[in-house]
């Protein structure tokens, strides 16, 4: 074959008459391509037509496509009659949803790759050269275009007369807030109401008693339940305590061996938290921070607590502050006692912000 | 009365003719049935990231039948007994409904999530190969942008959508993501109670995010598509450089039939990989997860791949936080620059790309011809170093699993992540750009000295030198071959790939043809048929 690459489209003969009879299929359609300045150079057939290859081929992609339905089919028998229902154990429904995706990807694998070898295998080989056209318009049509939008704003006549251009822009204005006010008014909320952001579960109603501090099953918690080197995860005993609802108010309470809780309550005193502890009892907010996630990973050993989100680590036994990762403010402490039926309550509510930072935060 | 005969044959072209009567199609027609596509299997990564798209839309339809986009409280009572009994959002209990309940159901979800993070992978590698080849260059600057903004906007669709099953996994991420609201400056705390409608987690954000999830962000990914695609139609397809391609002309196939067939294949082939993968390969488990409660985590909590870079970064960042002393104190805190801040330069770094080489370059021309990366040395280096960086952060959003696994500090993974982020782009920049030039080099050695033949030659006064097989017949001066001008297309390299060599016999038991002649490809001149192999002796003869 030839690789030139002149068009005889422009420099070429006079467009033939499709009406020809003479004329072949294909050389009708090489003559459209050609008026759309396309010339096919290359055109090849890659199998002989009755040859042992072009009868070998249609067996293969015939194969593909009988394959696909088959397994289409058995797609079907499957969905219909295997047993699907999920139960305990290793039960042949485990493996309903692995044969629902096998006899289904296997199908249209075949479908895919019986089109395929069908158009790259069976059907002739070509190039085919067409021009881009990727100039700009014509000057002339660039002018005419130009001078048409700027005749459009010569009669409308906003320079002649600007009353108009200011009348528009002031009444139409207000017209695109109109459409944009209900949306933002709709969906903005105050972000301090009731002082949601600075306070928890924990903080007493007005005048009223010091709230518990719970498990998860909403049983209050003895010192007791508590052994040396232990922690549990503490509600606000309040309803919708253990929920969402209170997703700030998740706390830890740890119980520390003696010599940990004597250097958490020298660290207490030196922030002036110095009543914050209960005996050897301790409690902070779960809520990291830094980004919200729940610090749960009480290392007991060296009294590290872990972020398993961004791995911010706090140290217990020096105020929860910082030690490594991204957080950069302690965890807040909760003030825990002892109340007279000796059950853990909260004092006040944290005198720190609970959670993530933000820009107003104090 | 005689009833005219119903004429059979020549229906499709009465039907045809009443078409184009009334809607004068013949001509458009032609022109897209004509239309010339180049061909390269590195221009079909972009219809992967279609062709997902596609499967999304199908089985996302399907989903939206069965999922309840609501907070309201329920009790789980469906088939998975370990659950049954535990309060949950309806959300996360039609989420597991459609994974135990509805017939199929399981494997349209995983087919739904596979597809996803097919499509962004796809979308990433076709960048890739967008940037590396400078496809994006002058005339295809938008299309570059809104590619990509369809990363971004696919971004939003990934998160929106895992969030929705409401379980144990996707609700921390969503508290991650409010932190990530409530650290912008000024109106940070504001924005965070308009979305979630008070303090988080509220009881509206999954209804939402679902009707983003199925309405506005898919709206927004088929304008997006529709334009880019056709963009690429109107600008016509960039294509490699190579015998009779030029910058005027587009040198492949015609759309139909050969071209449309592959392309039809093609989907197929990835709808059915995506229907093996979601068959065969778990992906995200929300039963294991249980439903989001706001004090329970698991460690290696990760979000899917393309959000993990920014969790690396996340993690990487030191806590500094800003005081701003006015009045009460406000402060910007840490979890604001690498969430927020770094994503924005990222999106203002990529989108401006093609403007900023352009000026730097000085070069304004329209470019249709793709280039090889090593003949672009700044940009590839570049590219690599993007590559270079955002792996770092990739790898850092898994370094408590990588720390797990390896029995490695965790503490000395965030610093290896931090160190390594500032100096493994700026080394990926030196080692390719030396790369590229390496490349370059032997591409103009071969192409004034020949190929390699392996073959060692003894001279007489016993200096042993390399046969090299020149590229054009000698008939330079001096009995050399002239040296050639490199085009910007592959070097051959190889001996078989001058036909020197006969190809591989084809068949995969027995040989199903007769050994082919040496090829005669486009481009190449035919060669001659190979001479009977010459016995490469010591040179002593042996008889």
């Amino acid at each position: 074959m030839s690789t030139h690459t002149e068009h005889q489209a422009h420099s070429g003969p006079e467009p033939l008459d499709v009406n020809d009879p003479r004329l072949s299929r294909f050389d009708i359609v090489q003559e459209g391509a050609r008026r759309d300045d396309i010339e096919i150079v290359h055109y090849e057939a890659q199998v002989v037509p009755g040859s042992k290859a072009e009868r070998r081929l249609t067996r293969t992609v015939a194969m593909m496509f009988l394959l696909t339905g088959v397994l289409a089919t058995a797609f079907l028998a499957i969905y219909i009659w295997w047993p699907w229902q999920w139960e305990a154990g290793r039960g042949g429904d485990k493996l309903y949803t692995p044969l629902l995706g096998l006899t289904l990807g296997l199908a249209l694998l075949g479908i895919g790759f019986g089109i395929l070898t069908w158009g790259k295998k069976l059907l002739p080989k070509e190039v085919s050269i067409q021009d881009r056209h990727d100039q700009p318009s014509s000057p002339d049509d660039r002018k005419i275009t130009g001078e048409t939008m700027r005749y459009l704003a010569d009669e409308l006549g906003v320079k002649r007369r600007p009353l108009l251009g200011i009348s528009v822009l002031a009444g139409l204005a207000p017209v695109g807030a109109v459409a944009a006010a209900p949306l933002i008014g709709g969906l903005i909320e105050q972000p301090h109401k009731n002082n949601q952001m600075f306070t928890t579960g924990f903080q007493p109603a007005e005048g009223g008693k010091k709230i518990r501090l719970i498990r998860e099953d909403g049983r209050p918690i003895r010192p007791a339940d508590v052994s040396v080197g232990g922690q549990l995860t503490v509600f606000p005993g309040i309803e919708g305590g253990v929920s969402n609802k209170h997703a700030d108010s998740p706390t830890l309470l740890i119980h520390l061996r003696e010599d940990d809780a004597q250097k958490s309550r020298a660290a207490n005193e030196r922030k002036g938290h110095g009543d914050y502890m209960w005996g050897n009892y301790v409690a902070f907010s779960k809520i990291c921070t830094h980004a919200g996630c729940p610090a749960s990973l009480y290392e007991q050993q060296t009294n590290r607590l872990l972020c398993p989100c961004h791995q911010s680590q706090f140290l217990i036994t020096d105020n929860a502050k910082p030690i490594f990762g991204p957080a950069n403010r302690p965890l807040p402490q909760l003030p825990i006692e002892v109340d007279e039926e000796g059950f853990f309550v909260a004092k006040s509510d944290y005198t720190e912000t609970i959670g993530p930072d933000f820009w107003e935060r104090p | 009365m005689k009833r005219r005969k119903f004429d059979r044959a020549a229906l499709p072209a009465k039907t045809a003719g009443a078409v184009d009567d009334r809607f004068q199609v013949a001509t458009p027609l032609r022109k897209l049935l004509n239309k010339v596509f180049p061909d390269h299997w590195s221009f079909l990564l972009g219809e992967i990231a279609l062709f997902s798209f596609v499967v999304l839309l199908l089985t996302g339809v399907f989903l939206t039948f069965f999922y309840e986009p609501a907070m309201t409280e329920v009790t789980y009572d469906g088939s998975y007994a370990p659950l049954r009994g535990t309060p949950m959002s309806a959300a996360y209990a039609s989420s597991l409904d459609i994974s135990f309940d509805v017939r199929g159901g399981l494997i349209m979800r995983q087919m739904h999530h596979w597809a996803a993070l097919l499509f962004m992978a796809a979308i990433v590698v076709h960048m890739l190969r967008v940037f590396f080849t400078g496809a994006f260059r002058k005339p295809r600057e938008t299309n570059w942008i809104i590619g990509s903004l369809l990363f971004w906007v696919g971004f939003l669709a990934g998160f929106t959508g895992y969030s929705l099953p409401d379980d144990g996994l996707s609700g921390t991420g969503l508290r991650i993501a409010s932190g990530i609201i409530l650290s912008i400056p000024v109106i940070g705390s504001w924005v965070s109670s308009s979305i979630f409608g008070g303090e988080f987690p509220g009881t509206i954000i999954i209804s939402r995010f679902f009707i983003a999830h199925v309405l506005l962000i898919p709206g927004l990914l088929v304008a997006l598509i529709s334009v880019h695609l056709g963009l690429v139609f109107k600008q016509k397809h960039t294509q490699w450089p190579g015998p009779g391609r030029t910058n005027e002309n587009v040198v492949g196939e015609r759309m139909f039939p050969r071209y449309a067939l592959k392309q039809g294949g093609f989907f197929m082939v990835v709808f059915g990989v995506i229907a093996l993968m979601g068959g065969l390969f778990q992906i995200n488990p929300i039963w294991y997860f249980g439903p989001y409660e706001a004090w329970v985590v698991s460690a290696a909590s990760q979000p899917d791949w393309y959000v993990m870079f920014l969790d690396g970064s996340t993690r990487l960042m030191p806590g500094w936080e800003i005081s701003i002393p006015i009045g009460d104190g406000y402060v910007i805190p840490p979890l604001f620059w690498p969430t927020v801040v770094l994503p924005g330069i990222l999106v203002g770094l990529s989108t401006m790309y093609p403007f900023l080489e352009a000026r730097r370059l000085k070069d304004y021309r329209h470019h249709n011809l793709l280039q090889r990366p090593r003949d672009v040395p700044a940009r590839t280096a570049v590219g690599a170093m993007a590559v270079a960086f955002y792996i770092v952060l990739t790898l850092s959003g898994g370094n408590d699993v990588i720390a797990d696994k390896f029995h490695i500090s965790l503490n000395a993974m965030t610093w290896a992540g931090r160190i390594g982020l500032l100096v493994v782009p700026p080394l990926a920049y030196y080692v390719t750009y030396r790369i590229c030039l390496g490349l370059q080099q032997h591409d103009r050695e071969v192409l004034a000295h020949g190929v390699e033949t392996g073959i060692i030659k003894r001279l007489p006064d016993g200096r042993f030198v390399e046969v090299h097989q020149p590229l054009t017949s000698a008939d330079g001066h001096d009995g050399h071959a002239p040296a050639l001008d490199y085009v910007g297309w592959v070097v051959p390299k190889k001996m078989n790939r001058l036909g020197a060599l006969g190809p591989a016999i084809r068949g995969f038991f027995y040989p199903i043809e007769k050994p082919a002649e040496a090829p005669v490809s486009p481009g190449h001149p035919p060669v001659e048929p190979r001479p009977e192999r010459e016995e490469i002796s010591s040179g002593e003869s042996r008889r």
